[in-house]
This record gives structure tokens, C-alpha cells and sequence, in this order.
């Protein structure tokens, strides 16, 4: 790329914001742009091979989750699957009650869907976290009413790794009579997932964040839970999602979780050895960083920090020319200048929030990457500081 | 399956098989320039350069500015928007909504929902060739009506919709007139729209009938027109549709329609002369079938649908499959239920004709020997299936 003149290495450090498809998903999906473009709908055998491919798909995504496939709907994306079980839900159950509960710490897509609903009349309660980012199942518990009927709270945290203590948040859910939903968008694949263990009534998967293609994703609906659909048309998906079914994109999804699933112990523990390395070559080279998020209870391939008395976008933009590739939050909300939501409920200044930079690790991803990494991010953040106007001796 | 000559694929108002150049298109995208196109790299702005691309393309082919260009999953998610996403933004004097009894499940399942919430639906009836009458539609208008939804082109009969007809008749009722949606997902790219003349104000393609791939879709808004999101996030689409865009799907999108940019004129004149003989072959080996849908004029170049009374649709849909034609009996959305089609009713047909009834659908793909081997699998057909042949009354 004529813009990165001084990279001598090309490092995607930026897989929640979306995955290169693998080539064996592609190869899965190369049939079904050619040769077999049936419409799974129609009767005849052109219709009934994409059907059979889709319902192969089902089934490895289910497995992934520990699912039966009729408990999987496909859908658009991660976004879709959230708006679609909180608005189904919420109008489903509307009878039953008129509240609901969710954390400050959510996806938009949660996010703005509970604030529509609150517009729409009803009450929402957003619970905080602390300064890892992690929900107490407690704080949940004490937010149930009568009329709760649903909760959502995500698993892998999108922007500081923090992992949610779901289970738990899940068994209160479910003494309580109460829907539980969870946005394991950025977990699905990275962590083993078992939704009757871990008492989940909805969740949310996404294709691309686990090296399938974008375009499709797909909501987990226990058996016997209740939705409205929000797209309403054809007999597609149980008259769940209408609209003719994205067959090469099911199946590629399919194919990514059937791998992600074989993968996931090895390739988890390669991934937090990685991520063990940059976060602590990050806090022992560089003076004034912290790191968010929890220690521990942290997804595999997730590095958030603060480079204090800096903005995330300008050391972005450097790291960017070095060849790196990596983001400053959430890829959704990285275009706007508001720090973000999820910083600033786990306590940090307006200040530090704006320097914080993620790194999220994937597959491509090896020690020489690190280590090119930590070679290049000092003298970046060195040579930032040096022309910053604020700084440890301004008061900030 | 695949394709190869032997085989007849007439069901391309179901799906269509994306062009080779799409299909190149977008395995380079799958494989190399995969940045989410929200992120602050070059990875993201490739991705993001990309996608501006195809909504230049897109809105190229509509006739369009781009930025009125909304992309969506497909064409049911953009049929769901526009008429949900208007009455949210409309207020709550807005109570009424008008659709013509042939549109897409995808609208007409709406209808269907918005009538169980208490909103008050018209649907104005067609005639025998399927086509409303614009009078009896601007008729139905009334002060708390929000959209009228009325289709370009009839998915099962092929049946052109006086849009043009209608826009005009409401741009004469002032400011506050109801807005006027479009499905254009059977029309786009094969018969001429002008959005701007026409007074369309929301507008629906989809990607997979046209030799783009599954999984997404447009929603056309007129600038001005205030729409409510329906589905929310990060904000993506200027705010209007969230979520990450399917970038190769996207990129696909727009490489067909660059594609027909280049060759609507021919297809559509290929494909009139290919319906024209294909009605003929059918009226040769079985004198008795019935014409669903326009003979010429308003009908659209690749839709032919014809009743073969005595027989059922789906029996000739498997006996033409033996032979390597595929077909459908109706719209695919609902061809997984053997009930008569209720288009072909509401053009006034009896049920036994609904029943049987076949479409053949083209594409610029298809050459004169399909035409010939469907009619000449169809003869066979039915002269296998003569001695079931019911005795009608």
C-alpha cells in the first residue's frame, strides 16, 4: 500500500472488527455462486441441493454452540440477530410485562435497540459494571422486578475482552421466569460456549468475526421461547427471518464454525500466549499505559489499552503507516469523536478513554507479529508525546 | 447440480445465476480486501472504497443519486423497511395504508400484520391481466394514509404495474400525500424506471435476480423522505441500516449492475422475442392453456405463466424436471404449500386454473434451444401425464 512507505511487515491486529474468510470457507461456498444458485424454496432439485446445504450448514453451527440445529435462525448478521431477539422478545412478551434489563456496557446494536424501546414506552434498566468491565450477577438480580421480561447482557466484551459471568447472570434469568439473551458475537468461537449449561435462552452469533464471510449471522432460540419476527414475508426460517435465504453465505458461516469448533482449545491457548506477550511487552516498554479490561477473565485474543496524554486515532494513523492495523474501540463507532461508552462506564476520564487503542489477535497472527508491534508502538507513542500539548506535566 | 447445456433452468424469477464477473469480483474481496469498512485503516478504507463503488453502480443502473442508496439484505428486508420504516417515522394520525392484492408475500405479509395491530390496509383489486387501475387505487387515498405499495413488475404473471400512472396521481394531491413505494425486485434492470418522473419515493431491489449474489439488497429513499431505521446499531448506511456492510456482496451487487447497464437493451428485446416464442410453442403442444398475465402489452420480457387445466402445476413442475426443465408453480417464497396461488385468483382465474399453474421465467442467459427444449419437454410432459388428465365440468 503506497501509504505505509516504512512497513516491512503487513499485521491485521484487528480481528472484532472482522475476519479475513478462510480459503477453506471459500472453497465451501465457491459451488453455491456457480453451479448450484438454487433458491432454497423452490421445488424442484435446484431448490432442494441449496436446502440441504443450508440445513448442513445449521447443524455446524448448533454444534458450535451445542444447539440443536432447529434452534438456529439465520439472519443478516450480529446486528440483525440482537435487534431481532430483543424487539421479538420485547413484542412477544409485551403482555407479560414492561420491563427489561440490559447493561451500559453493550454493543450498539443492543444498545440503540433497548433505547428505541424505551421511546416506545418501555422501562429499561441499564446495568453498570465495574472497573474491568465485568457485570456482578448480583447487580442483575437486584434490578429484576415483577414485570422483567427480558435480560441481555453480552458475553465477550467487543471492545476490552472482559468476559461476562453469563452462567450466572443466566441461572438468576431463569429462576425469575425471565428471557435471557447474550451477544456472543466476539465470543463464539474464541471460548467454549454451552447454551443449556450456561442457561441462555437467545444468542447472538456473527459469520465474519469468526472468518466466514459478512452478510450473515444467526440468532439461537431455545426451543419453545417466543419471538415477533421483524421481517415478515415468505415461509423462510420457520417464519422467524422471511427473505430468500443467503445460501453460499450459510454455508460459508457453516463451514467457519465447523473449523472454529475443531480449532477453537489449541488455537485459544495459542491466542492468549500471544495476547499475554503484547500486553506485557506494552506495560513494561511504554511509561503511562494502562490496561483495560479484566486480566483474567479476557478473551483470548483481546489487547485494550490507554496510552495516556494521547488520542487513539493519531497513534491509529501512525501504526497504520508501519503496516499494523488496529483500532481505537469499536469498528462501529470508530468514525465518531465520542470516546467510548464502554470506557467510561468502567470509570476512565474523558482523557484516557480517548487514548485507549485495541488490539484483537486472530488466526494470522505470530510472535514475529508481536514483536514487530513492540518494536514499532514506542517510538510512535514517544515521538506523539513529544508533540502533545498535554502531558504528565500539565495536569491531566 | 450444475449448469451444463442439457440443463434448462426457466426459474430465474426465483434466482438467478450470478454472472462469472460477479462471482470474480467478489472472491478477490473475500480474499484479500476484507476490512470492515467502519475501521480507521487501509484495510477499512479499501473496504469502504468498495462499497461506494457499487452504490455508484447501483444507483447508476436506477438512475439515481448514490447517496440515496440504502443497502439491505435483500429485497424482503428493504419491502419491510419501507413500509414499517415510514409509518414509524409518520406519527400515529397516519392509520391507513394501501397495497395492490398481488404484491409480494414480503408485502403482502405486512398488510397482513399491520391489520392484526390495528392499522386499516387497503388492497385494490386487478384486473384479468393482473394490473391495477390507478384511479381505483388513488380512490382509496385518504387523509391518514401513509404509504401506497404497488409492485413494478407481478413476480408470478409478469404483469407491469401502471407506476408511473399512480406516482403522477399522487403528486397532484400536495404535501401531504401519502408516500409511494415501489418493489421493484421483479422489474430492476429489465424494464425502464424513471424514479424521478414516476414520483417514486421508496423503492426495493434485490441483488439475486439479477445475476448478483443472495443475501443483498437496496431500499432507494428519495431525498427528504424521513425514514425511520429498522434495524439499529452502529449506524452504518448514514445512520438508516445498521450493522457490517456484506462488502463482497455489495461489491457483487454492483458489478451486475454494471453489467446490465451494458446490456439491458439487447436482454430486454432477447427476451421479448424468447417470451413471444415460448408462448407460442406452449399454445402449439396444448391448445387448452390459459394465458396468466398480459399477451404483450405491460408485460414484462422474461415472465410467461400459463394454466394447463386438468393437471396440477406442481405434477408438470416434476415431470418437466425429469427432463432437465426446472420451473416453479408461483412465487418460490410460497411454493412449499400446495394451495392455488392467490395472484393468480385475484386475476379472477378459477381455483382449478390456479392450480395448474406453470411460470417460466428468463434471463439474458437464456437462448433460443431452451425455449425449444422447454416447449418440447413440456409436449412430452403432458403427453405422459394425459391418461390422469381430469375431465373438467
Amino acid at each position: 500500500m503506497s501509504s505505509q512507505p516504512n512497513a516491512r511487515r503487513q499485521v491485521y491486529l484487528d480481528h472484532s472488527a472482522t475476519t479475513p474468510v478462510r480459503p477453506e470457507v471459500l472453497a465451501a461456498m465457491l459451488p453455491y455462486f456457480a453451479g448450484k444458485f438454487g433458491n432454497a424454496s423452490s421445488v424442484h432439485s435446484w431448490g432442494y441441493e441449496a436446502r440441504e446445504a443450508i440445513n448442513d450448514a445449521r447443524e455446524k453451527v448448533a454444534s458450535l454452540i451445542e444447539a440443536a440445529p432447529n434452534e438456529i435462525l439465520f439472519t443478516s448478521g450480529g446486528t440483525e440477530s440482537d435487534n431481532l431477539a430483543i424487539r421479538g422478545v420485547a413484542r412477544a412478551r409485551k403482555s407479560k410485562g414492561n420491563h427489561l434489563i440490559t447493561s451500559q456496557i453493550e454493543h450498539h446494536a443492543v444498545l440503540h435497540t433497548f433505547e428505541a424501546l424505551q421511546k416506545e414506552g418501555f422501562d429499561v434498566t441499564f446495568v453498570p459494571c465495574d472497573k474491568y468491565g465485568l457485570i456482578d450477577p448480583d447487580g442483575v438480580r437486584k434490578a429484576i422486578r415483577k414485570d422483567t421480561i427480558l435480560i441481555s447482557v453480552m458475553h465477550g466484551q467487543n471492545e476490552v475482552g472482559t468476559i461476562e459471568p453469563v452462567k450466572e447472570i443466566g441461572a438468576i434469568a431463569r429462576e425469575h421466569g425471565v428471557l435471557f439473551h447474550t451477544d456472543a458475537v466476539q465470543s463464539v468461537g474464541k471460548v467454549p460456549i454451552n447454551v443449556n449449561d450456561m442457561n441462555i435462552d437467545l444468542l447472538t452469533l456473527s459469520s465474519h468475526k469468526i472468518y466466514g464471510p459478512k452478510g450473515v449471522g444467526a440468532l439461537y432460540v431455545k426451543r419453545g421461547v417466543r419471538l415477533t419476527p421483524q421481517l415478515t414475508g415468505g415461509a423462510h426460517e420457520r417464519r422467524m427471518r422471511a427473505g430468500t435465504e443467503n445460501v453460499p453465505g450459510i454455508v460459508g458461516f457453516g463451514e467457519a464454525c465447523r473449523l472454529a469448533k475443531a480449532e477453537l482449545p489449541e488455537e485459544s491457548r495459542r491466542l492468549t500466549k500471544l495476547r499475554d506477550k503484547l500486553i506485557e511487552g506494552i506495560l513494561r516498554q511504554i511509561p503511562d499505559v494502562i490496561l483495560n479490561g479484566h486480566p483474567v477473565l479476557r478473551l483470548p485474543h483481546n489487547v485494550n489499552v490507554s496510552i495516556k496524554y494521547l488520542e487513539g486515532e493519531s497513534i491509529l494513523l501512525n501504526l497504520d503507516r508501519m503496516g499494523v492495523a488496529a483500532s481505537s474501540g469499536s469498528a462501529c463507532t470508530s468514525g465518531s469523536l465520542e470516546p467510548s461508552h464502554v470506557l467510561l462506564a468502567m470509570g476512565l476520564t474523558h482523557e484516557t478513554a480517548h487514548g485507549s487503542l485495541r488490539f484483537a489477535l486472530g488466526m494470522s497472527n505470530t510472535e514475529e507479529d508481536i514483536d514487530y508491534v513492540l518494536e514499532v508502538l514506542p517510538p510512535i507513542v514517544e515521538k506523539l508525546r513529544a508533540m502533545s500539548p498535554i502531558g504528565p506535566g500539565s495536569g491531566l | 447440480m450444475s449448469i451444463d447445456s442439457s440443463l434448462v433452468y426457466m426459474d430465474n424469477s426465483s434466482t438467478t445465476r450470478p454472472f462469472p464477473e460477479v462471482n470474480e469480483a467478489m472472491n478477490s474481496v473475500y480474499a484479500r480486501q476484507f476490512g470492515n469498512p467502519s475501521s480507521l485503516h487501509s484495510m477499512g478504507y479499501e473496504a469502504e472504497k468498495l462499497v461506494s463503488k457499487a452504490r455508484k453502480s447501483v444507483a447508476n443502473l436506477l438512475g439515481v443519486g448514490e447517496d440515496r442508496i440504502f443497502f439491505t439484505s435483500g429485497g424482503t428486508e428493504a419491502n419491510n423497511w419501507a413500509i414499517f420504516g415510514s409509518l414509524r417515522s409518520a406519527g400515529s394520525k397516519y392509520n391507513h395504508v394501501i397495497a395492490s392484492a398481488v404484491e409480494h408475500p414480503s408485502v403482502l405479509a405486512v398488510m397482513e400484520y399491520l391489520k392484526q395491530i390495528g392499522y386499516r390496509v387497503s388492497l385494490a383489486p386487478v384486473d384479468r391481466e393482473g394490473r391495477v387501475d390507478p384511479a381505483q387505487v388513488l380512490s382509496l387515498v385518504g387523509e391518514d394514509t401513509c404509504v401506497v405499495s404497488v409492485m413494478l413488475v407481478q413476480n408470478e404473471v409478469g404483469t407491469v404495474q401502471p407506476c408511473a400512472e399512480i406516482g403522477a396521481g399522487l403528486a397532484q394531491l400536495g404535501p401531504r400525500r401519502p408516500r409511494f413505494h415501489v418493489d421493484a425486485v421483479q422489474g430492476f434492470a429489465r424494464i425502464d424506471i424513471d424514479v424521478e418522473r414516476w414520483g417514486i419515493d421508496l423503492l426495493s431491489i434485490s441483488s439475486h435476480k439479477i445475476h448478483g449474489p443472495k443475501g443483498i439488497g437496496a431500499l432507494y429513499i428519495r431525498k427528504g423522505v424521513r425514514m425511520h431505521p429498522l434495524i439499529l446499531g452502529g449506524g452504518q448506511e448514514q445512520g438508516l441500516r445498521s450493522g457490517t456492510e456484506n462488502v463482497p456482496g455489495i461489491a457483487g451487487f454492483g458489478v451486475a449492475c454494471d453489467i446490465w447497464a451494458k446490456i439491458s437493451g439487447e436482454a430486454r428485446r432477447k427476451m421479448y422475442g424468447l417470451r413471444k416464442r415460448l408462448m407460442g410453442g406452449v399454445r402449439a403442444v396444448f391448445p387448452d392453456a390459459v394465458l396468466n398475465g398480459p399477451e404483450v402489452e405491460n408485460a414484462a420480457p422474461h415472465i410467461v405463466n400459463f394454466s394447463f387445466p386438468g393437471f396440477r402445476g406442481e405434477t408438470i413442475l416434476h415431470a418437466l424436471e425429469k427432463r432437465k426443465v426446472f420451473v416453479s408453480t408461483g412465487s418460490a417464497c410460497s411454493s412449499r404449500k400446495s394451495k392455488p396461488s392467490p395472484v393468480i385468483l385475484a386475476l379472477g382465474k378459477t381455483e382449478e386454473e390456479a392450480l395448474s399453474a406453470i411460470r417460466f421465467s428468463m434471463s439474458p442467459y437464456t437462448a433460443v434451444e431452451d425455449v425449444d427444449n422447454t416447449v418440447s419437454a413440456l409436449e412430452d410432459a403432458l403427453k405422459e401425464l394425459a391418461p390422469w388428465r381430469r375431465k373438467l365440468t
